[in-house]
């Protein structure tokens, strides 16, 4: 425990202090070296050199490996070519797996941005909307495995006949008497959206913090003068709200996408992908953990990977056409 | 924001890698935790057979719910070689295990053991009570030996074992989920040969052949059982079942349907079963699954099963399916229907059977249920609110089958206080402890009857060593892949019968592969 408690107590205090070391040296010493004109192109990328390193390391190396374990075979002894990608495209349980990608892609989207513009809209002038902010927040701070039990919870079945001992199944029971208690997790397509609700309800918040400091930055006097102008709440969301935050929208919904094409934690705490609820993200760790197919499991990531590329390609060049209208 | 149009330039691709790779990190946090550990789950025990343990458990039984949880992470860890097996005086605990007579010993090791201090790490599927008899069983060691003994669970045993392993940090000790995981993880080089850390001849005094056979690839004693269960016996409530069947348990698979049928038809479910078990969901029916076929093939076919040799959509191992499939295709058979088994987890399932009225009358479950029974109903007591009778009889000429599992357990790294924890395990007097808590049969063949709390696991550890064909738990035998692809064509299959044929056609597909490393 002692040594455990140095070894943080050196993390914490010692990177912090190499890096400022890092710097003076930087500034003192190569500085001094480089001719004055030059200096402005040369101390951004001094400056970055650590932090390049670090990406280099971690991001840059472990992903031109992953591609080449994706040609290899599951032991990564012998080059196969593309027969990891056949594979792949071609099983049955990753074309479901692609498939259920694709329905979490569309719906879990569209019902957190959704809510989350309703919810910030819905709270922007009312007394109590840190409030009602933080409760719709809150699942977010919760790690998403917990959040997967919690629902797991929420989703249990009990034969009909017996105490029903999920709150879905016992609430719906007791309120509409006749009601058969349904095996939410269990029944095909409708679990998929069962297991997407949860993650709802995990992501709604973030999607409704960031809207909302989008919709403080609209003037409130185009808002006004619309309102003086005639326009009902709705036209005024529809025409003008919506139009105006159309680059943060993007911006979420692009995050959206992207945690939709990750999504792993709450499938593999719910249902591990059993009932035909399976995901990429799930494949792979399937295929690195349980059948210890290296080949595999990379060419599954490769595949993530260029799923996402489109995604922030467009992202920056939202990003850069911000960057120009400045 | 401020910053000369170069700025940009060099920020935006930064970004951009940074978000790209940062999302393609793929899958969160991965929590297997989450899932329950259920105790029964450690089943891997890398037990180089040592010596001859009283052929309890002539059939090495693994503990099936353990090669659900987590995977033995057979990678990474190289088995320091670095620390050298210095003279561990631990020795006593395994080696002597001809001198302690076991019979109703207590926990004391017959010769003490060296106090070397220290910490040796040890990771299983066990949680709950099952857990809670582990560490009981451990605590004289540690009393006597003054190692402390960091035991972690997890129902992920599989990946957490895994991982751990390629990344070189793997547990001392660790339950590993079957013999069929445990070569693999052999042949990756990273168990290390028990035959240098146990007393062989002692070993084979005190377990049989077999045990010892299962826990050894390519020669080399790499597993040792630490506890074994009795797979397929049939569970009842006495004071119900006696009202709906007529005094004598069923012999043979068509008096069993029979009576099934006709409390199907009396309004209550004959059955309860219970396939949820987390990321190991399925396992139960594999057990259902090798108990049939065992019965129906033969011992051989069992064999060649196993090993991969038939496939799966050859004639005798679709008609082991279609055989259970007379209980699970047919909703009124089992409590809860199809849907009530996929979501009822295997601990829970039997709960029904002591309820007023009862909801099912029988169950199919290995020996270490009654643990499960007891916890959620205190004031149940075997024979007189429990018993058992066996799988009965499909054809005659394979009379007398039973099924068996086991715990085995296995050294990733060799420290000196792994080798000690090692030699106390295979120990009577270890394994003594946990049989008398109830829920384990022990391997060793010194355990001595008399330390079974109650008739009926005495009555289990008997059958055990006195059955005539007895045979070790299919699935744990197999490849990881295909044990998984079994599990989940189980599920499958409950879902949608009639799609036996697409799934047993996937099976073969996955055999394919699984068998090649």
């Amino acid at each position: 425990m002692a040594d455990r408690l140095l070894l943080a107590a050196i993390v914490v205090f010692g990177v912090p202090a190499a890096l400022v070391a890092y710097i003076s040296v930087v500034e003192g010493v190569l500085m001094r070296l480089i001719p004055f004109k030059q200096q402005p192109r040369a101390r951004p990328w001094l400056w970055l050199l650590p932090a390049l390193a670090f990406l280099l390391v971690f991001l840059v190396y472990p992903t031109l490996n992953t591609l080449a374990l994706s040609l290899q075979d599951a032991q990564s002894e012998h080059f196969v070519g593309l027969a990891n990608y056949a594979y792949v495209l071609t099983d049955g349980t990753m074309l479901m797996a692609l498939r259920n990608n694709a329905i979490w892609l569309v719906l879990f989207t569209l019902l957190t941005v959704a809510f989350g513009l309703l919810i910030a809209v819905l709270t922007d002038r009312v007394s109590y909307e840190s409030a009602a902010k933080a409760v719709i927040f809150l699942p977010m701070a919760i790690s998403f495995v917990a959040a997967g039990v919690i629902w797991k919870f929420m989703y249990d079945y009990r034969p009909p006949g017996v105490p029903q001992t999920g709150t879905v199944n016992a609430v719906l029971t007791g309120l509409f008497p006749g009601f058969e208690p349904q095996a939410w997790l269990i029944n095909p397509p409708w679990n998929n959206v069962a297991l997407i609700v949860a993650a709802v309800w995990v992501w709604t918040g973030f999607c409704m913090v960031i809207l909302s400091a989008g919709l403080k930055g609209i003037s409130t006097e185009v808002l006004e003068a619309a309102r003086v102008d005639g326009a009902n709440e709705w036209q005024v969301f529809w025409r003008i709200i919506v139009p105006l935050l159309g680059s943060t929208i993007a911006v979420v919904a692009t995050t959206m996408i992207i945690t939709a094409l990750k999504a792993f934690d709450i499938v593999y705490v719910m249902t591990n992908g059993n009932f035909d609820t399976e995901v990429i993200a799930n494949r792979m760790y399937k295929e690195m953990f349980n059948a210890r197919d290296f080949g595999r499991a990379s060419a599954i990531a490769v595949i993530l990977l260029l799923a996402i590329i489109p995604v922030m390609l467009l992202n920056l060049k939202r990003f850069r056409e911000q960057e120009a209208i400045r | 924001m401020p910053g000369t149009p170069r700025a940009i330039h060099l920020s935006a691709p930064l970004v951009a890698l940074t978000l790209l790779l940062s999302a393609c990190a793929g899958g969160g946090t991965t929590g297997p935790a989450a899932a329950p550990t259920t105790a029964a789950g450690a089943a891997a025990t890398t037990g180089a057979a040592v010596g001859g343990a009283p052929t309890r458990a002539a059939a090495a039984a693994t503990s099936a719910p353990a090669a659900a949880t987590s995977a033995p992470a057979a990678g990474g860890a190289t088995p320091s070689a670095a620390r050298t097996p210095a003279a561990t005086t631990g020795a006593a605990a395994g080696a002597t295990p001809a001198a302690t007579s076991a019979a109703a010993a207590p926990a004391a090791p017959s010769a003490p053991l060296e106090k070397i201090g220290g910490t040796v790490t040890v990771l299983g599927t066990w949680g709950g009570s099952e857990q809670d008899s582990f560490l009981a069983m451990v605590k004289p060691f540690e009393d006597q030996t003054g190692v402390t003994v960091q035991y972690e669970g997890t129902r992920d045993l599989n990946a957490i074992l895994t991982t751990r392993v390629q990344g070189g940090n793997p547990p001392d000790v660790a339950g590993l989920p079957g013999p069929g995981q445990m070569a693999e993880f052999a042949r990756a080089g990273k168990l290390i040969d028990l035959s240098q850390v146990l007393d062989m001849n002692a070993m084979r005094q005190q377990y049989s052949e077999d045990w010892i056979t299962l826990g050894t690839v390519d020669g080399k004693p790499v597993g040792i059982f630490i506890k074994a269960a009795v797979k397929g016996s049939i569970w009842y409530n006495p004071k119900e079942f006696s009202k709906v069947s007529g005094g004598t348990p069923p012999k043979n698979w068509n008096d069993l349907m029979a009576l099934s049928e006709k409390i199907a038809n009396s309004g209550t479910a004959p059955w309860c079963i219970g396939l949820a078990s987390g990321a190991a969901s399925g396992w139960p029916g594999t057990d259902w699954l090798e108990d049939i076929f065992l019965r129906q093939a033969g011992p051989d076919k069992y064999d060649q099963w196993w090993q991969g040799k038939i496939a799966w959509t050859s004639p005798e191992v679709k008609q082991a399916w279609q055989t259970w499939g007379q209980i699970v295709a047919n909703d009124k058979m089992v409590f809860g229907g199809r849907q009530g088994m996929l979501a009822t987890n295997f601990q829970d399932a039997g709960n029904v059977l002591f309820t007023s009225p009862p909801r099912c009358y029988m169950m199919h479950q290995g020996s270490f249920i009654t643990d499960f029974f007891v916890k959620a109903n205190p004031n149940l007591k075997p024979v007189d609110d429990f018993n058992f009778f066996p799988f009965p009889d499909i054809d005659p000429q394979y009379s007398g089958s039973i099924e068996a599992a086991g715990d085995l357990f296995g050294m990733f790294k060799d420290t000196p206080q792994a080798r000690a924890l090692i030699k106390y395990l295979t120990t009577p007097e270890a394994q003594t402890i946990w049989v008398k808590r109830g829920g384990a049969i022990s391997p060793n063949k010194q355990v001595s009857l008399d330390a079974y709390p109650d008739p009926i696991s005495k009555e289990l550890a008997q059958t055990l060593t006195s059955a005539k064909i007895v045979r070790f738990d299919a699935s744990d035998l197999m490849p990881e892949a295909m044990n998984n692809a079994f599990w989940k064509a189980i599920l499958d299959y409950v879902q949608s019968p009639n799609n036996l044929d697409s799934i047993l056609a996937n099976l073969d597909k996955v055999q394919q592969d699984a068998y090649k490393h």
